[in-house]
């Protein structure tokens, strides 16, 4: 058992439990896109479930943190809201703002984040920078939207832990990287007509099944 | 530790020592001319497989009988390819040729060889005090280095043990065998090092953690990616005296309990790869590598994994994906690879000069270690020294040094005429110094309190006719194409930073530019997965920091003060200074923009000029008439004369 305090109040969880996903069983919402419940370590890619821990000089992503004893954190910080603003803003300037042909509307996790973080869809002051190509079809069964995608990695992630393999993988680096799928034999023996875990789980409509 | 007994590592040692030293013996007293080869990558590019091949053909043609011992790298870029005479029957002592041409090979082959004239135009300096030649020991460029790490290198042949050997090498495996593991890395916290790779991590502790660690299959890495552009001291290492960084790993799999090494070399490296190869069948062969190591009972082996140049695979756990198979991609730490690294398995990484530095700490004590240096960083830092500088290269100091001796004294200064500018430490994780910064002295704390880092020691030089936005700009953009696009900081940020430093290089920089460059910049560091994109902002902040004026000229006023930026300047031909009838520049302009005016002068047409600077190349020094200037409307028109028109 640990105690620890949240923002002033003092919560009870088990120690070593993960803070991301105690602030949220706590009804205190923190902004995050890449965690799965199921993941072995913290992907901590997104880099908006930052908060401040007492103790640490900056903001840390919660998802990395274990919870101990007597812990405090703050949610609610000027620094962690501008990391988290300056990461959504990171994100919006590379995806592109066509809600209302997205199946995703009204679902979306970018949506929801901005609208808690107060941000405009469009950023000010940052150039938008969008992929070439707008569909890539060349997965069997999904579509993929690279200028909807945010990279969280989830979609691969789940597909590796329900099969021990992934036909989906990250490719090409810097802000070039996409979501892409292998080729050949492999795909064919995936079952991922029965599947759509990676689609399921997308925050923002970037994989459609087919 | 415990005296030598009768039939432990030592007595074992010393019989492969005695054999060594016959065989050096043989080599050293025979009544034949020895040259010496730097035949590292270095060396191979300046020319000196062509400089070899043109020795061994003189020693055919003529009959001379002579011994060629290739040999690594000494750091001296400015010299390649570069040769030392060792001919005692000659009466003089050893000599160091530099820039030796196969031309040259052949004719100090017959001139000196045959005729015993060592043409003293061509001798750089006797490798040993001597009353004839002057002796490169009191050229500062040789004798205010300390080489401990590099000291063996260009004397042994890499792909020969026994060299290794008979300069003590292994010995200090030998004698730490006899003793426990702890001792060892008790010996190496007390000697204080600090890993080479960049964040300056204690080793001593680094491998306590490791050996306390639980694990059955610990595992010693070396990280030999180097991915910074410029720097080149670990491929030198490596391609010169791959043993004493062998040797390290051995000591450290000792030390920490593990029975394998993995050497992880990037597959640009090939010569690298190569010599390491050969180096470690023959530690297998001599027995001090691979089961029951000179006879003491302990087993430890190292493979080879060659990365595939990734800077982001320098970073420790993009490493370890990249080994197990996965796309380098760095994880979150904790937890650290000391305690669940390759396949989970505790996992000590460390630089190749790191290891390189633990056989001279065994062999010398931690004291003497400690000794060479400051109190928070002991021992040496290996530079890879480049740019504007007269005598560029690697070399080998004690920490402590300041900048400018290092720049001025040891590499010889900027190129004549001009002027210091900024230094650049630390690759793409470091930042740009000014002239004020010069009395910094060399060691961790202090180039980190600067805004630099030490990084793995990569430094260029830059003198006045630099733009400190466009080296912004070089930065960022290597950074941004090798960030592996995991976390949104890295990946998107660093996108933006290029975006606004291109804008600003092209005269498209706006008001308020260079406060977002500096939120973004800290908002990046902060927010970052892992050290890539936590110091890819420091080229940014430092340059802002110490070179602003720079970037508001380009920005106020569209002007390059280092004349690099091609859209901010303008090339112009000084017609006072132009002669009649000179057609140098004519021809060598790509675009054809160079026209004859009606003085039988020459002009440049701007609307065609692509700012290439061929032209300035070639004019003749002794005219030197060609301008170039920032913003462009400073050229002065000269209006081309009409076609047909009779010149
Ligand atoms: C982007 C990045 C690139 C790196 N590249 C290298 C490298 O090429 N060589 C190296 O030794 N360390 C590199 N490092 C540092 C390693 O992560 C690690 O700290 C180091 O190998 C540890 O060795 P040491 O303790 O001997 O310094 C890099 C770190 C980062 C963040």
């Amino acid at each position: 058992m640990a105690k620890i305090v949240i923002d002033g109040a003092e919560i009870e969880t088990e120690e070593g439990a993960n803070l991301l996903k105690v602030c949220l069983d706590n009804d205190i919402y923190i902004p995050n896109l890449c965690r799965l419940e199921t993941d072995e370590t913290p992907h901590a890619s997104c880099r908006l479930c930052f908060v401040e821990v007492a103790g640490y000089k900056s903001p840390v992503p919660s998802c990395t943190v274990a919870v101990t004893d007597e812990m405090v954190v703050k949610t609610d910080t000027e620094p962690v809201r501008r990391l988290q603003k300056t990461g959504l803003r990171f994100l919006l300037s590379t995806h592109k703002i066509e809600c209302k042909d997205c199946p995703a509307n009204k679902q979306c996790e970018l949506q929801d984040i901005a609208k808690f973080l107060k941000v405009g869809l469009k950023p000010k002051g940052l150039k938008q920078r969008f992929h070439e190509t707008d569909v890539d079809e060349r997965h069997p069964c999904f579509t993929y939207y690279p200028n909807r995608c945010v990279l969280c990695g989830k979609c691969i992630r789940v597909c590796r832990q329900e099969h021990g393999q992934s036909t989906l993988t990250f490719a090409r680096r810097g802000i070039d990287t996409v979501v892409s799928c292998f080729q050949g034999d492999d795909i064919e023996k995936l079952p991922c007509e029965d599947y759509r875990a990676c689609a399921a789980i997308c925050p923002v409509g970037a994989l459609e099944v087919k | 530790m415990n005296p030598p007994s009768d039939n432990g590592p030592q007595a074992v040692y010393a019989a492969i020592r005695a054999e060594a030293d016959e065989r050096l013996e043989a080599f050293r007293t025979a009544p034949v001319p020895r040259i010496h080869i730097g035949m590292a990558t270095c060396g191979i590019a300046s020319g000196a497989m062509e400089t070899k091949a043109a020795f061994e053909e003189a020693l055919a043609a003529q009959n001379i009988e002579a011994k060629i011992h290739s040999v690594g790298c000494i750091g001296h870029c400015y010299a390649e390819p570069w040769v030392i005479i060792d001919y005692p029957d000659s009466g003089f002592p050893p000599i160091f040729y530099h820039n030796v041409t196969p031309g040259k090979a052949k004719m100090l082959a017959k001139l000196f060889l045959l005729e015993g004239d060592p043409r003293f135009e061509h001798v750089y300096g006797a490798t040993e005090e001597n009353e004839m030649i002057p002796w490169v020991g009191e050229f500062p460029r040789f004798n205010r280095e300390k080489r401990l790490i590099t000291e063996k290198c260009g004397k042994v042949d890499p792909e020969e043990i026994n060299d290794y050997i008979a300069e003590k090498g292994y010995g200090a495996l030998a004698k730490a065998l006899e003793g426990s593991p702890e001792s060892v890395i008790q010996e190496v916290s007390d000697a204080r090092l600090r890993g080479r790779g960049g964040a300056g991590f204690p080793t001593g502790k680094k491998w306590q953690l490791a050996r306390s660690a639980e694990g059955g299959s610990k595992v010693v890495i070396c990280n030999a990616d180097e991915g910074d552009p410029g720097a080149y001291m670990d491929r030198t290492l490596l391609e010169s005296n791959p043993h004493q960084m062998l040797e390290g790993m051995i000591l450290c799999g000792y030390a920490v309990g593990a029975h394998r090494g993995i050497v992880y070399v990037r597959s640009e490296y090939p010569l690298a790869v190569s010599i390491l190869r050969t180096a470690i069948d023959q530690a297998r062969e001599k027995g001090v590598l691979g089961e029951n190591i000179l006879g003491s009972g302990f087993n430890f082996d190292i493979t080879i994994f060659q990365g595939s140049g990734a800077f982001v695979c320098g970073e420790e756990t993009a490493l370890i994906r990249s080994i197990e198979g996965s796309r380098g991609m760095p994880q979150h730490r904790p937890p650290y690879p000391v305690v669940k690294g390759l396949n989970g398995e505790p996992t000590v990484i460390n630089n190749v000069k790191t290891l390189a530095s633990i056989p001279p700490i065994i062999e010398n004590g931690a004291e003497w270690f400690a000794s060479i240096g400051t109190e928070s960083s002991t021992g040496t830092a290996v530079f890879s020294v480049v740019g504007d500088v007269v005598h560029p290269g690697l070399v080998e100091i004690p920490m402590g040094v300041t900048l400018r001796e290092l720049i001025f004294d040891i590499c010889g200064g900027i190129h004549k005429k001009k002027k210091f500018h900024a230094v650049q430490i630390g690759g793409p994780s470091g930042g740009c110094l000014p002239e004020s910064f010069l009395d910094t002295p060399i060691d961790y704390d202090s180039l980190t309190d600067a805004g630099a880092m030490m990084g793995s020691g990569g430094m260029v030089v830059m003198d006045q006719e630099t733009c400190m936005v466009n080296v912004s700009r070089y930065f960022l953009d290597f950074t941004q194409k090798e960030s592996c696009g995991k976390c949104t900081f890295c990946r998107i940020g660093t996108y933006h930073l290029l975006e606004i430093l291109h804008r600003i290089t092209i005269g498209e920089g706006e008001e308020g530019d260079l406060e977002k460059l500096e939120t973004l910049s800290k908002d990046i560091k902060a927010g970052s997965l892992c050290g890539l994109g936590r110091t890819a902002p420091n080229p940014v902040l430092t340059s802002l920091a110490y070179f602003r004026d720079e970037y508001e000229a380009h920005i106020k006023e569209k002007k390059c003060p280092g004349l690099t930026c091609r859209p901010l300047i303008a090339f112009y031909i000084d017609l006072d200074k132009c002669a009649r009838g000179c057609d140098a520049c004519v021809g060598c302009c790509p675009t054809d923009a160079v026209f004859t005016t009606r003085t039988r002068k020459k002009g440049i047409d701007l609307e065609l000029c692509v700012k290439c600077g061929e032209c300035m190349v070639a004019c003749p020094p002794e005219y030197d008439a060609v301008r170039k200037v920032s913003p462009p409307h400073l050229a002065p028109v000269v209006d081309r004369p009409p076609e047909g028109e009779k010149k």
